[in-house]
């Protein structure tokens, strides 16, 4: 018979040896760490410099100028790209949520024939490259009329596959006993879809609207390609003609950056802890 | 289960919303689009409407700028495989429970997060040549290691900081507007900054959270039974996490490739505007400009099926060797 031994007889040098390996984690850790912060601290530093010294390598302002953040307003119609962009998120990220929530339903919570199938079926249409789809979009939005208005920005966004895969993944997570129950009770389709697959996916929920909702508020390629009036547009167009326009005010430009970015950070940090899960139960291979 | 006679009915009722939107804004679309790829239908009512065949299919072969812009879109990929090893390295150590490790989380999440316009108009601001931190702070360092000295002594150039957005250097020497090589053409450019940037913003991101979950998923004792038999920090990694790792690893990259090949528009349009001299023009950057600019739906359309058809072609492969990989 062989005795095994561990490597490492846990002793003085084994406590040493976990330190220094604990101090050279975190050092690389605030290494990197700094290296993203940095460019942010940067952003919020450049946003108050005045103009002068806008090309100053010192990147600390000699005075702090507030009102660089009301300039901003006052050259470009800040707050109507502000309102634009959460409003058509906002649309986007109901609309979204619900088809996607029912579709999932029906997959993961209903039993009919061929579902898997369709199933499988629907999560291949996951691969299509919106390069592909784009320009017929744009065809059919200019033939709908839709071109530069609100509708052609909401509708086309509101139909996700990823979301009802998504959802669907944490619907099938709920107890079959659960609805079972609420069938015998005589519930119809739509009350155990409500009362008893939506609460319970709610985290799931929740991850699908803060990605939605971001992923709305930054989009870029559609409202650039579909926005021709300047009351329409949101806030990354109006900051792309901003930067064209003033380029030159870089403590603008990063002020209004900074206003662009605050709002996603402060719903980053509220939603975080549903994030993490839902891109982790989002990533796994259906 | 009885009782439920009407599951299909409802199913089809749930489906519907979803369904109709899917029909009318993906699949339609996916035959309409490739139905224009063999026209040479332009918006612009000049040219008279014709149906073409393989035409555009043909001329795209022959395109020089075609290809070009595909070499940018594969060059723009050499950030991946420093971002995917850099996402493993920031998930094994936050994998280690240390304290604030949820701030850590948090910070290298955030720029994946926010990315979009307003963290291009930073970037721009960042790499500008004179005024940029960037290149202040390069400036400090070869001044403060007096580099120049010690290269002029011995005899060679002096080194400057990059010009990063306005310059076509690269780390292969290629030459902007046409398929060659020139030596004149080495150092960093506009490439390698949108690179350095996208590597900034996705070395945090969902990759980093793929391996973290997967690392918490790694079964204990394969790793304490590699520890009995003597193997170290680097063997256990080696031999035991990584074989662990492979059907997360594999997604990571095909999902890396998939997204790649259509990418790099937001970025180049924001920053360079596909520039300097097209360095930056992705392929997607292209169909949008024959597009929305030179009004060549059908042409546009054919550039984008034949991306499609090479994103397929990756998927097929990751479903054929998905599968293996994730019985391991």
């Amino acid at each position: 018979m062989r005795l095994y031994e561990p490597a490492r007889a846990p002793g003085f040098a084994s406590w040493w040896y976990r330190q220094g390996q604990f101090i050279a984690s975190h050092a690389v850790l605030a290494v990197l760490a700094l290296t993203m912060l940095l460019p942010f601290l940067w952003m919020v530093l450049a946003s108050f410099k005045p103009y002068e010294e806008v090309e100053n390598l010192n990147p600390f302002p000699s005075t702090w100028q507030p009102e660089n953040y009301s300039k901003v307003f006052e050259q470009v119609p800040f707050a109507r790209y502000y309102f634009n962009s959460v409003f058509v998120a906002l649309w986007v990220t109901f609309l979204q949520c619900l088809t996607s929530a029912m579709a999932a339903f029906a997959f993961a919570r209903l039993r009919w024939p061929g579902r898997d199938v369709v199933f499988r079926l629907y999560l291949a249409t996951l691969m299509i490259p919106g390069v592909v789809t784009m320009i017929p979009n744009y065809v059919l939005t200019v033939k709908l009329q839709l071109l530069d208005s609100y509708l052609g920005l909401i509708v086309p966004a509101s139909f996700s596959a990823f979301g009802t895969f998504l959802l669907r993944q944490f619907m099938l997570t709920i107890p079959p006993a659960l609805d079972e129950a609420a069938w015998m009770d005589g519930a119809g389709p739509w009350t155990v879809f409500w009362d008893i697959a939506l609460p319970l996916a709610r985290p799931g929920l929740i991850a699908l609207a803060v990605f939605t909702f971001m992923g709305n508020y930054g989009s870029f390629f559609w409202p650039l390609i579909l926005i021709k009036s300047e009351h329409l547009r949101t806030l990354p167009i109006g900051m792309l003609y901003f930067d064209s326009v003033y380029g030159k005010q870089t403590n603008l430009i990063m002020a209004a950056s900074v206003m662009n970015l605050v709002p996603l950070i402060v719903l980053f940090v509220c939603s975080q802890k549903f994030l993490v899960r839902g891109i982790q139960m989002g990533g796994v291979k259906g | 289960m009885k009782g439920r006679p009407n599951d299909s009915l409802a199913a089809a009722g749930f489906l519907l919303p979803n369904i109709l939107g899917f029909l009318v804004f993906t699949a339609g679309p996916l035959v309409f689009s490739l139905a224009v790829s063999f026209t040479n239908w332009n918006l612009q009512r000049t040219i008279p409407f014709r149906v073409s065949g393989p035409e555009n299919y043909n001329e795209l072969l022959h395109d020089k700028q075609f290809w070009l812009f595909f070499i940018n879109t594969v060059y723009l990929m050499l950030g991946m495989p420093l971002c995917i090893a850099g996402s493993l390295l920031l998930a094994v150590l936050l994998n280690q429970r240390l304290r604030g490790m949820v701030a850590y989380r948090t910070l290298f999440y955030l720029p994946s997060f926010t990315s979009g316009v307003a963290l291009m108009i930073l970037w721009k601001a960042l790499y500008n040549p004179d005024f940029g931190p960037i290149n202040a702070l390069l400036d400090w360092c070869l001044q403060a290691l007096r580099l120049n000295d010690l290269l002029q002594g011995l005899g060679f150039h002096a080194l400057a900081p990059p010009q990063w957005l306005p310059s076509t250097d690269n780390l292969l020497g290629l030459v902007p507007q046409e398929i060659r090589i020139s030596g004149s053409k080495f150092g960093l450019g506009a490439r390698e900054a949108l690179i350095i940037m996208g590597v900034w913003i996705a070395i945090g991101g969902n990759n980093m959270l793929l391996y973290l979950a997967a690392l918490t998923n790694v079964p204990q004792e394969l790793v304490e039974a590699a520890q009995i038999d003597g193997a170290g920090r680097w063997k256990v990694f080696r031999h035991v996490t990584w074989p662990q790792l492979a059907p997360t690893t594999f997604f990571i990259v095909v999902m890396s490739f998939i997204g790649s090949l259509q990418g790099g528009f937001d970025q180049a349009r924001v920053m360079t505007n596909g520039g300097p001299s097209g360095t930056t023009t992705t392929l997607a950057y292209y169909i949008y400009t024959k597009a929305f600019e030179e009004f060549q739906i059908g042409y546009a359309s054919a550039v984008a099926w034949v991306l499609f058809t090479v994103i397929f072609a990756i998927t097929l492969l990751n479903w054929k060797f998905g599968q293996k990989e994730l019985s391991y």
